[in-house]
């Protein structure tokens, strides 16, 4: 190595410098990147709601500033009357949270949703998973029904949910058959072709270690179509919360969606948007669920090269 | 004197491509290994190599002729025949100790005796220490070790090894050869491996099939009357292993020409 290459590297690899000099200068960058990504993060949502909050009021602020036109007052350029405003809708989840919602205690409201997404997302994945291995187990059921799996996945299956509470009512029955149909169609595709890609060499060679084919499908296509159902599983529970969301929206008793559905009834879109980031906490809670349930079960999995 | 391990008589082997067109893989293929031998088959490249070691574990089914182990026909897989594939066939989500133990398992012996019979076999290839490892936290070598293990816990009578060694870098290869070697002296199995390494198929090999370009059928056999035991790191610089060797690629180089010529042309 010439001198030349080794003056144009970063002090910390200069001949001289220690093994833990190194690796101490390396995680400190590591730190810092993380800071900045953090920091970054920060400062776009605060611009965001900050210029929303900012715009929301900007007509009486203005007046305020420079007196009131003859005209009347200015209007905002964001009018919180259509598209509500951070601090209003802060505001509402607060009246919730202590006051509780038109239909009782937000707590209830979020547990039912939450019980209705859960219900359809088990009830739909497990027959996902059932139905998706057992196609992809059988080459001649798979060529038979695939025209009708096809066709079924063409309809977009909330306009399901019409016809879900016509026939289970406004319970929650009929919202867990939307969850269920939301859920079913993606984890049984992916459980299908988890099967179909499972590896042909390990097949053979659990096949002539001895394995029968109920074994093979047990101890080879099962765990190795896993990532690829667990990678639907993901997915498939916001599609749950959707479902059971869309099913309260058109017609139910209680629920987040009734909720929302209220609010728009009654001209409140602070309660809209609120009863969205309510759902969203819901939804991301669910989401870090899942990759600690997914990180325990697949520990064989070589771990992702770190992000630094 | 008893029947050979392994004969194949005037076997065919043809098949449909993806396309729908017939290809013929083997014609006209004789071959007969005896009980404790170890033969090798080397050929070009796709000449249909793999094809011959299918139909001895049931996997495929000749076209014509017919497929015999001790003597006996050959219907579906027998359980008297251990393979060690190509690529990396061990079960990413079981450790190297559940790795080793699915054959005893699969074939429904007692659990404490499977795993104690494991544990001794991951010992014996050197991963003792390994046991609790998944496959992707090994390297390819032992990753072939794993392999290896898991095969001969079985106690094949009929070992049939797919260029088991070719993705290893050079050094690890001839290791895992003279690992084989020992192992297989040890359980005198009756073997097929198949490579393209011709070198690979002297060190390891009382007999070499030289097979022609595809469809394949035998060119030659060649008897490798190098003394047992054998150390694969070393007999490769001896004289006569070189002669042997000179004398089998001169038959083997035209093959490998042809099918060469035709890879290109196609």
């Amino acid at each position: 190595m010439t001198l030349a290459t080794q003056t144009s590297m970063p002090p910390a690899y200069r001949a001289g410098t220690s093994d833990a000099e190194i690796e101490a200068a390396a995680a400190l960058a590591i730190q810092r990147r993380k800071t900045q990504v953090l920091v970054w993060r920060i400062a776009i949502l605060v611009v965001i709601l900050g210029c929303w909050e900012l715009f929301s009021r900007s007509g009486p602020l203005l007046d305020g500033l420079l007196g009131a036109p003859a005209s009347g007052p200015r209007k905002s350029l964001i009018d919180p009357f259509f598209f509500s405003s951070p601090s209003l809708i802060v505001a509402r989840i607060y009246e919730w949270i202590t006051e509780g919602t038109e239909l009782g205690s937000l707590w209830y409201q979020i547990w039912i949703t939450f019980e209705e997404a859960v219900l359809g997302f088990l009830a739909g994945s497990i027959a996902g998973i059932l139905a998706g291995i057992a196609l992809g187990r059988n080459k001649f059921a798979a060529d038979v029904f695939s025209i009708y799996i096809k066709i079924a996945n063409a309809i977009p299956r909330v306009v399901l949910a019409p016809i879900f509470i016509i026939a289970f009512g406004f319970g929650i029955m009929s919202k867990i058959a939307v969850a269920f149909v939301m859920v079913f169609f993606v984890v049984f595709a992916n459980a299908f072709q988890g099967v179909r890609e499972a590896d042909r060499a390990m097949i053979a060679n659990a096949q002539i270690l001895g394995a029968s084919p109920w074994a093979v499908t047990r101890s080879v296509i099962i765990p190795s179509a896993m990532s690829w159902i667990f990678a639907s599983l993901h997915v498939s529970f916001g599609f749950a919360i959707v479902g059971a969301v869309v099913g309260e929206l058109l017609g139910s008793r209680a629920g987040i969606g009734q909720l929302i559905a209220v609010a728009q009834g009654s001209f409140d879109p602070a309660g809209v948007f609120a009863g969205m980031i309510v759902l969203l906490i819901v939804a991301i809670a669910a989401d870090y669920g899942m990759t600690a349930i997914e990180n325990k079960l697949v520990k064989w999995r070589p771990a992702p090269f770190s992000e630094s | 004197m008893s029947a050979p391990a392994i004969e194949l008589i005037n076997v065919g082997r043809r098949f449909l491509t993806p396309d729908g067109k017939s290809m013929t893989a083997l014609r006209d293929f004789t071959m007969s290994v005896d009980r404790g031998e170890f033969a090798c088959v080397v050929g070009p490249t796709g000449c249909g190599k793999s094809t011959t070691l299918n139909l001895v574990t049931g996997l495929a089914k000749p076209s014509s002729g017919e497929v015999r182990l001790m003597g006996g026909p050959v219907n579906g897989i027998d359980p008297r025949v251990g393979f060690v594939f190509q690529a990396d066939a061990l079960f990413p989500w079981r450790s190297v100790l559940d790795n080793v133990v699915a054959g005893p398992l699969f074939r429904g012996k007692p659990k404490k005796e499977s795993y104690d019979k494991a544990r001794s076999w991951v010992a014996r290839v050197g991963l003792g220490r390994f046991e609790n490892h998944y496959p992707h936290q090994l390297s390819g070598g032992m990753r072939k070790r794993v392999a290896l293990a898991q095969t001969f816990i079985n106690e094949p009578e009929i070992l049939l090894m797919d260029e088991p060694f070719s993705a290893l870098d050079v050094q690890t290869r001839v290791l895992m050869q003279d690992e084989l070697l020992k192992l297989w002296s040890e359980a005198k199995a009756s073997v097929v491996f198949v490579t393209h390494d011709l070198e690979e198929a002297i060190a390891l090999a009382d007999k070499v099939y030289v097979l022609t370009a595809g469809p394949a059928t035998v060119k030659a056999v060649y008897h490798i009357d190098i003394s047992r035991p054998r150390v694969s790191s070393e007999i490769r610089y001896e004289p006569h292993f070189i002669e042997i060797s000179r004398t089998i690629w001169n038959d083997l180089k035209e093959e490998v020409l042809i099918s060469h010529n035709r890879a290109k042309a196609a």
